[in-house]
C-alpha cells in the first residue's frame, strides 16, 4: 500500500537509454516531456513550498520570530513534540516486532495481517479521530468509567497521542517488511546455530542489515506524527495553550486572519518536511553506495 | 503447528503476540466501535443519514474530484517518472527528492499554502482571475489540493518499474520496425500499466479521505464545496455522533474495497514485472 513511502536506491539508467538510437526519443519529444513535467512540478509542488516561506516573512523577521515565541505557539510546539516522542517509539517497537514475526516465520493468515497493518493508512484521518471519540468520548464505551475516575482522554493529551499513533501506525512496519523479506533468514539462523541468543542475533546480525530502512521509517513516522491534522483535530477540542498541536495552531491563526503568524508556524513544519526529505535522500545515497560495493 | 519444532529462530510467539495485541488495541477494536455504534441506528435511519441531499452532494464532490485528481496524476505522474528515469536534465536530483513533499509536508501547511497561491490576490489566483477562472473556495480548489497530495503515489509506483526495464525489449521492437511511439504504446505501456493503475488507486484512496489540505481551499459551501470528511466533522460539532458514525461507515467500507483492489493490483504488478516488493 505504502509504495510512495518506501526507500528505494535509484539507479541512474538515463544514460543507458539515451545512449542508444533504438531507445531514444527525438529531441523535441524529450524536451516536451521534460518541460511538461517540470511545469507541473513547479506549479503543484515547488510554488506551494516557496509560498509558505514568502508568506511567513511577508511582515519581516520581527513578526516571524514573535509568532514563534508567543506562549500559545510554544505550548503547541511542546505538545507536538510530546505526541511524537510517545508515538514514534511505540510504533518503532511494533514495526520491528511485526516485521520479525512476518518475515522470519511462516504462519497462516500472514497476508491478512499485512493488509490489516496497512489499514490505518487507507482510513480517512477524520475517521481515525472519530473511532477514539466513540471509544473514550463522554458518550463512548469507556466514557462513564473515565468520568467516574476523573480521567480525560478525548479533548486532552492522551487522545492526541492515540490519534497520532493510529495515523503513523504502518510506516515503520511497511518499511521493514520488504527489506527483511529480501534478506531472508539464513544469516540469523547461522548466528543462532553458532550460539547467539535472540537479542544478540537481532542486535548484531539483523539490525546492521536494516539500519537505513529503520532510520527512514523513524524519520517518516516522526514527520507524519508532528504534522497530523485531521485525526488530531477531531480529538483535540482545540483548547488554546492546552490541547493545540502545531498544525492546529496554524489553523486557528489562519482562521483569525493572522496570516503571517500562521505561515510562520507553518514554516517550521515545512522545514521539518524538508529535513525529512533531505535525510531520505542522504539515506538512499548511503544505501546505493552499499549496494555498489556489494556488486 | 508441528512445523514450529523446526524453527531455529526464537521470538515467534513473543513478536506475533505483541503484533496482534498492539494491532487490536490501536486499530481493530476502535475501528469496530464504528460498526457497533452504527448497528444501534437501524437500517432505515442509517440510510436516511447517509443519503441526505447535503451528504450526497459531498460524495459527488469527494469521489468525483478524487477520481479526476488521480487521473491527472496518472498522466503527469507518468510523465514525471519517465523524465526522471529516462532523461538527464539540470536539477533532476532536486526534483526527484521533492516529489515526496506532499507526503512529508503536513496537510494543514499544504492547505494554507495552496489557498494563499490560488486566492484572488495570490500569485496564481490573480493570474487566473482575469480569465474568469476561480480556484480558491470552489470545487476546483478541492481538485487542486487533491492533485497535490496524490502526486507522489503515481510517481513512486511507476518509477521503480521504469528503472528495472531493460533496453533489450525496446531494441527488439525497434529492430522489428516499430516506431518509437508504437514501442511505447505496445511494449512499454503494457508493462507499466499495472503499476500505473496501482498508483492511480493509491492516489484515489488517499484523496477521498483527505481533510487537512482541502478544507482551507474548499470554502466549504454546503451543497457546493463540502467534502465527505467535513460532513463527519460537522455532525460531530453538532454532537450527532450516530450521524457522524454512519457517514464514517460509508467511507470505511469504501476504503476496504479500495484496499482489496490495490492489493490485487499490486499482485498483478508483481506478476507482470517479476518484481517482488
Amino acid at each position: 500500500m505504502a509504495a510512495a513511502t518506501t526507500l528505494h536506491a535509484a539507479a541512474d539508467v538515463a544514460a543507458r537509454f539515451e545512449g542508444r538510437a533504438a531507445t531514444r526519443e527525438p529531441a523535441w519529444v524529450k524536451w516536451t516531456i521534460i518541460a511538461v513535467s517540470l511545469t507541473f512540478f513547479v506549479l503543484f509542488l515547488l510554488m506551494p513550498l516557496i509560498a509558505v516561506f514568502v508568506e511567513a516573512l511577508r511582515k519581516g523577521w520581527d513578526t516571524y520570530l514573535a509568532a514563534l515565541v508567543e506562549p500559545d505557539a510554544l505550548s503547541a510546539i511542546k505538545l507536538t513534540l510530546i505526541a511524537a516522542v510517545i508515538a514514534v517509539p511505540l510504533n518503532l517497537t511494533f514495526g520491528v516486532s511485526a516485521a520479525w514475526a512476518i518475515t522470519k516465520f511462516n504462519f497462516r493468515g500472514k497476508h491478512v495481517l499485512i493488509t490489516l497493518i496497512d489499514l490505518p493508512f487507507s482510513v480517512s484521518p477524520v475517521v481515525a479521530g472519530l473511532i477514539y471519540v466513540l471509544v473514550f468520548g463522554a458518550q463512548g464505551w469507556f466514557g462513564p468509567w473515565l468520568q467516574e475516575h476523573d480521567l480525560k482522554i478525548i479533548f486532552a493529551v492522551p487522545g492526541i497521542v492515540l490519534a497520532t499513533v493510529f495515523v503513523t501506525f504502518p510506516f515503520i512496519a511497511r518499511e521493514l517488511i520488504p527489506l527483511m523479506q529480501a534478506q531472508g533468514k539464513e544469516e540469523e539462523e547461522a548466528a543462532v546455530v553458532l550460539g547467539a541468543n535472540g537479542w544478540q542475533t537481532f542486535w548484531h546480525v539483523t539490525l546492521p542489515n536494516i539500519k537505513w530502512g529503520l532510520l527512514y521509517g523513524v524519520i517518516l513516522t516522526n514527520a507524519r506524527a508532528m504534522g497530523e491534522f485531521g485525526a488530531v483535530s477531531v480529538v483535540s477540542g482545540h483548547i488554546r495553550g492546552l490541547t493545540n498541536t502545531m498544525p492546529l495552531h496554524v489553523e486557528i491563526l489562519y482562521n483569525e486572519y493572522q496570516f503571517a503568524a500562521a505561515f510562520a508556524v507553518a514554516s517550521l513544519l515545512a522545514l521539518l518536511a524538508l529535513v525529512t526529505l533531505g535525510v531520505k535522500t542522504w539515506i538512499e545515497h548511503q544505501a546505493s553506495k552499499v549496494k555498489d560495493n556489494e556488486e | 503447528m508441528s512445523r514450529r519444532s523446526f524453527q531455529v529462530l526464537p521470538g515467534f510467539n513473543l513478536t506475533l503476540g505483541y503484533t496482534l495485541f498492539y494491532l487490536s488495541i490501536i486499530v481493530l477494536i476502535p475501528l469496530s466501535a464504528v460498526f457497533i455504534k452504527t448497528a444501534s441506528l437501524g437500517l432505515a435511519q442509517f440510510w436516511d443519514v447517509v443519503t441526505t441531499p447535503r451528504v450526497l452532494a459531498s460524495y459527488r464532490l469527494s469521489f468525483g474530484a478524487s477520481l479526476l485528481a488521480a487521473a491527472i496524476n496518472a498522466v503527469f505522474g507518468l510523465a514525471l517518472a519517465w523524465a526522471l528515469v529516462r532523461y538527464s536534465f539540470p536539477g533532476k536530483k532536486l526534483v526527484d527528492a521533492l516529489i515526496d513533499l506532499p507526503f512529508a509536508l503536513p496537510t494543514a501547511v499544504a492547505g494554507i499554502a495552496l489557498t494563499a497561491l490560488y486566492a484572488p490576490n495570490g500569485w496564481l489566483g490573480s493570474a487566473l482571475e482575469p480569465l474568469g477562472i476561480k480556484v480558491a473556495f470552489t470545487p476546483l480548489g478541492v481538485l487542486v489540493a487533491l492533485v497535490f497530495i496524490g502526486l507522489p503515489f503515481v510517481v513512486r509506483t511507476v518509477q521503480p518499474i521504469l528503472e528495472d526495464l531493460d533496453t533489450e525489449l525496446e531494441e527488439a521492437a525497434a529492430s522489428l520496425g516499430a516506431r518509437r511511439w508504437q514501442t511505447f504504446r505496445y511494449v512499454t505501456l503494457p508493462i507499466l500499466l499495472p503499476a500505473l493503475l496501482t498508483g492511480f488507486a493509491l492516489a484515489f484512496a488517499r484523496a477521498v479521505g483527505e481533510y487537512g489540505s482541502v478544507i482551507f481551499i474548499a470554502g466549504n459551501i454546503p451543497m457546493v464545496s463540502e467534502i465527505t470528511p467535513l460532513m463527519i466533522i460537522t455532525k460531530l460539532e453538532q454532537y450527532d455522533y450516530a450521524g457522524a458514525t454512519a457517514i464514517a461507515v460509508v467511507m470505511l467500507l469504501f476504503s476496504f474495497v479500495l484496499l482489496l483492489a490495490i492489493n490485487g493490483l499490486q499482485a498483478w504488478t508483481e506478476k507482470a514485472t517479476g518484481r517482488n516488493r
